[in-house]
């Protein structure tokens, strides 16, 4: 037997004299360990699951003559029967054909089953002796080199840095077992390592709690001359307390989590595809929930505190205020007109009557009791900034980590294999859902077998160009029906704009205020209503191109409802920054009114989902079953209602700068949406039909969250912030040329006061405005994406490399096999010749 | 060890805590729903064990076409007989729940399809396996023609070393590509 001598390092189990060498990844090892167990002691290996087949073949080898064929256990000779005459006719050519052929006699078949590929997972003893290696591995890579101190004189100076011949000294080198060994390993691991690796172990509890108390027993003893410092005992105990700390807090917010029973109910029957439109809805709520505390705790809260005095009267509160959100709510902390554009401050003087400000810009008041003052310009620049850029950070990070599960290099292979192996939901409970999957499968496993072995259907020219027809006609009519409702919205906008400019200019008495307010319904209505019909459209014409890969379909429809919604979004982004702020600068409050103008759109959408679940999903059930008679509800469209998600979002994100509380209403909405479209979902409605990859769809929602939606928000908050001059009558900025001129004016008055902090003002110069170092990052990003598609590139090639090689052994192990059968078979047969020769003569 | 005594001990929980992927709150509910399985004079004796099918009668397993694969992987009696104790049943509540790691759950899932016990799948469990999923009736389930055109894909797309049975690393290699294993 060859030996792998390792110099590098010093392994305990060279010194104990076992045969085998050991190796790093732990494979030969075992089948190494495996067979001299196997000899030494002559009884079966520690796989007790392969007993069974152990005693069936020791009770073939007691009868001998039959070593052509070994008849295993019951239910199987049918199966072999089957394959023996699948393979009747090859059975003289290729014996290294299938490893599975019968033709091996007893001892070849045990060796076989207990060849290390198929008892690695299986047998005990093979686990514990892989996590062993592992666990080593984790300990070279945690040690940390230990003082000269600590060691004996006799440690040989290259090895001192390892530290592990340490273990020698404690272990009794002669009743050492694998067991023990890992056990050792597992003390000598951080407690978390060891909790990590007994986590990972895919033993039995029982196992495992054994192998945790003999870890826990033993207690190493200090090294001779060492002692513990009193200090890292002190640390030893504020470790373990926080370690509690730490995990009941996270009991405690797993018990928090938020609607766990109904997404449970949810996904039992739906399954994973449906589920992951309810954890998309659930991640929105979260960041609403960041937005809102956010700007709650700095912008409403001390303005909240601290009123400005009103200009006008107030409006009285009749009911519209709810739908149109002006009238009565436009006077209040709601909008961006509210908020005071000096520094608030305490009242210094105790008069009773609450807080006197001090109205100037900036100049300060001496106080004598208390000193706090509140920029709120500033404030309002700075929270919406900070606001955006952890939004911005968070997603991103989203959308980086739920990319890097679903992209796989090697993707073209082993479409079917993944199928068979990774289709089946367990989440899955319901009896009729269960069904209803396995009918799925079964469609999906025949379409897939259709299309990868009959890959070429010819089809003639003709078809190809009536085909290619069809799919141009269908486009035609969405882009044009796209263009049709994009141009309708424009004009529309126009036409409401122009209305409201008359009217603010003529007399207030010749109008009807009630009227008026609810005008500015209509245009969110239009828009609502086109999002509502149009997806329809897109329905039909998906329906007349008749796609052959469902995948396909589905992308094609998500990136046609986009392209809609980014157009009506980009058309009302025009008309609010462009028109209205334009056009009623001094007029009125344009910030107010574009506020105002979200709220009215957001509460609209969603009425207008509501209005669809009741139309859509209850009646359309009710009218299919009842009159058309058919036995399925409709299908829940996952990737629609994920849009309209993002379309509200995107809204929402808009909105902030204009109205701090836009969060506060989209967090109502989220919530009222969850409970309504759950229970419209299990009343009305079946798992969608198609095959649905949830891990990439969901990518795709998360990277469409962060760019037209989140991109789109922040590019047109910071157009409004860099070269939208704000109204002069209200809000925080009003006199100054840009909302960004906040900032600068802060950056000059701490340079005034402060000359030590000019640095400060030069660095903001030079950074900020200067586009130079937006190039430099931009070169380094260019670079490192570089890098990293060339490592991509390599793994690539070493992958198909590696899969040569296990070809290559394969072989091998085939002809090892095929040779020991043959050398088994020519041990017997002169045997067998000659009984034969003695009883025939 | 192991008890199925109407309360957890404090350290036994924790322990358990430990081992396994389960929160705590998720324990006490295993335990609660074990403890309905059993019989009346069954929940003073320490280390029960139930039988395949009283567990087989859990809504959760019930529907499941692997239930008895399940229940014959997780359990650790002498007999073969499926039967779980209290700690089997954690162990399968724990390989299949979400913070499983993904080594866990290709080895469970390997030993689930692997119809026959023998460590690989070979052509017998693979077919097994397909009918499982397609379902018991006949209209859902593929023809033998079908059948062997798919475990024919199959080996092929993942037997690396071409000896004709997907064993543990070749089933692991194509999990890992697969982004949807998720359970």
């Amino acid at each position: 037997m060859a030996r792998n001598v390792n110099f590098a390092l010093d392994y305990p189990l060279m010194e104990t004299g076992l045969e085998s060498p050991v190796d790093e990844d732990g494979v030969h090892d075992l089948f190494n360990q495996l067979i001299a167990e196997q000899s030494q002691n002559g009884k079966l290996s520690e796989a007790y699951e392969l007993q069974q087949l152990q005693r069936d073949l020791e009770e073939e080898e007691e009868e001998e003559d039959r070593d052509r064929v070994t008849y295993l256990s019951g239910p199987r000779q049918d199966l072999r029967e089957r394959r023996r005459q699948r393979e009747a006719d090859q059975q003289d050519d290729n014996a290294t054909d299938s490893l599975m052929s019968e033709r091996w006699s007893s001892a070849t078949m045990k060796i076989l089953s207990s060849m290390p590929s198929r008892t690695i997972g299986r047998s005990r003893g093979a686990i514990i002796s892989q996590y062993y290696n592992r666990t080593m591995q984790l300990r070279r890579h945690r040690q940390s080199r230990p003082s000269i101190k600590d060691l004996s004189r006799s440690a040989r100076p290259s090895i001192r840095g390892y530290g592990m011949e340490t273990d020698s000294a404690d272990t009794d080198a002669a009743e050492v077992t694998k067991t023990q060994y890992l056990v050792n390993n597992l003390q000598n691991l951080s407690l978390s390592d060891r909790i990590r690796m007994l986590r990972a172990m895919p033993l039995s509890v029982a196992a495992k709690s054994e192998l945790r108390s003999l870890a826990l027993k033993k207690v190493k003893r200090p090294h001779p001359g060492s002692q513990i410092p009193c200090c890292s005992r002190l640390k030893y105990y504020i470790i373990i307390a926080f370690r509690q700390s730490w995990y009941s807090w996270l009991s405690f917010l797993h018990s928090l989590q938020l609607w766990q029973v109904a997404l449970k109910r949810v996904s039992g029957r739906f399954g994973t595809g449906v589920l992951s439109y309810f954890l998309f809805l659930k991640t929105l709520l979260f960041f609403n929930v960041f937005l809102f505390v956010v700007t709650g705790a700095f912008l409403v809260l001390p303005q909240a505190v601290h009123p400005p005095a009103l200009s006008d009267e107030r409006r009285p509160f009749s009911g519209l205020e709810l739908l149109t959100g002006a009238g009565y709510f436009s006077d209040t902390v709601m909008y961006y007109g509210y908020y005071s554009n000096y520094t608030l401050r305490q009242h210094c003087t105790d008069d009773g009557d609450g807080q006197k400000l001090s109205v100037s810009n900036g100049t300060s008041v001496e106080c004598v009791l208390r000193h706090l003052s509140y920029n709120m310009p500033l404030a309002y620049f700075f929270t919406i900034g900070f606001a955006f850029f952890i939004t911005c950070i968070i997603l991103v990070y989203s959308m980086s980590k739920s990319f890097g599960q679903s992209f796989r290099i090697d993707k073209s292979h082993s479409i079917l294999a993944m199928k068979v192996f990774c289709s089946w939901d367990f989440k899955v409970i319901k009896k009729t859902s269960v069904k209803l999957m396995s009918e799925n499968i079964c469609t999906q496993l025949k379409e897939l077998l259709a299309e990868v072995n009959h890959k070429h259907v010819m089809i003639t020219s003709c078809q190809k160009l009536l085909k290619v027809m069809v799919y141009s006609l269908a486009w035609a009519i969405c882009i044009a029906g796209t263009t049709a409702c994009a141009l309708s919205i424009y004009f529309f906008s126009q036409y409401m704009h122009q209305n409201l400019q008359e009217r603010s200019q003529s007399p207030l008495k010749a109008q009807n205020p009630l009227l008026n307010e609810a005008s500015l319904l209509a245009l969110p209505m239009l828009v609502s209503v086109i999002n509502l019909l149009l997806p329809g459209l897109f329905n039909l014409a998906a329906w007349m191109e008749d796609y052959q890969s469902p995948s396909v379909c589905t992308y094609v429809a998500i990136g046609r409802n986009l392209m809609l919604k980014v157009s009506i979004l980009g058309v009302l982004c025009y008309h609010w920054l462009g028109r209205v702020a334009a056009d009623f600068n001094g007029i009125m409050c344009w910030e107010s009114f574009v506020g105002q103008e979200l709220y009215r759109f957001l509460l609209i959408d969603f009425i207008f989902t509501l209005l669809d679940t009741l139309l859509g999903e209850l009646l359309w059930r009710l009218f299919s079953q009842k009159v058309l008679k058919r036995r399925r509800k409709p299908v829940f469209d996952i990737a629609r209602n994920v849009l309209d998600l993002i379309y509200g979002q995107t809204l929402a994100w808009l909105g902030v700068l204009f109205t701090p509380l836009l969060p506060a209403v989209q967090i109502l909405k989220l919530l009222l949406l969850f409970y309504i479209k759950k229970s419209s979902v299990m009343m009305n409605c079946q798992s969608p039909r198609k095959p649905y990859r949830v891990s990439q769809m969901t990518t795709i929602f998360i990277t469409l969250l962060c760019f037209p939606s989140f991109i789109g928000a922040s590019v047109c908050v910071t157009y409004t912030m860099w070269s939208i001059t704000p109204s002069s009558s209200c809000g925080p900025f009003r006199g100054l040329k840009t909302m960004f001129q906040a900032g600068k004016l802060w950056v000059q008055e701490l340079e005034k006061d402060n000359p030590k902090l000019s640095i400060l003002a030069r660095a903001h110069a030079y950074l900020v405005e200067n586009p130079f170092f937006l190039f430099v990052g931009a070169g380094i990003f260019l670079i490192v994406i570089y890098f990293h598609s060339q490592v991509v590139d390599g793994q690539r090639k070493i992958i198909s490399l590696l899969q040569e090689q296990i070809e290559n052994e394969g072989d091998d192990k085939k002809f090892l096999i095929t040779r020991l059968q043959s050398i088994h078979e020519q041990k017997r047969t002169p045997a067998r010749r000659l009984t034969s020769q003695d009883s025939s003569c | 060890m192991g008890t199925t005594a109407s309360q957890l001990g404090k350290d036994l929980l924790s322990e358990y805590q430990e081992l396994t992927f389960l929160t705590k709150q998720e324990i006490l509910l295993a335990h609660k729903r074990f403890t309905e399985l059993l019989s009346k004079e069954e929940k003073d004796l320490p280390n029960t064990r139930v039988s395949m099918e009283r567990i087989l009668s859990l809504p959760e397993l019930k529907s499941n076409p692997f239930r008895e694969r399940i229940c014959h992987v997780f359990s650790t009696s002498a007999h073969q007989d499926g039967s779980l104790t209290f700690e089997d049943f954690l162990d399968l509540l724990s390989a299949f729940s979400d913070s499983a790691t993904l080594e866990i759950k290709s080895h469970y899932a390997f030993r689930i399809f692997d119809f026959d016990d023998d460590g690989t799948l070979d052509c017998g469990d693979l077919e097994k396996l397909v009918n499982c999923l397609t379902g018991e009736t006949d209209d859902t389930r593929l023809g033998p023609e079908e059948m062997r055109q798919l475990i024919n894909n199959i080996l092929e797309e993942s037997d690396i070393d071409k000896d004709g049975t997907v064993n543990l690393s070749e089933f692991q290699h194509v999990i890992s590509r697969s982004p949807d294993f998720v359970r």
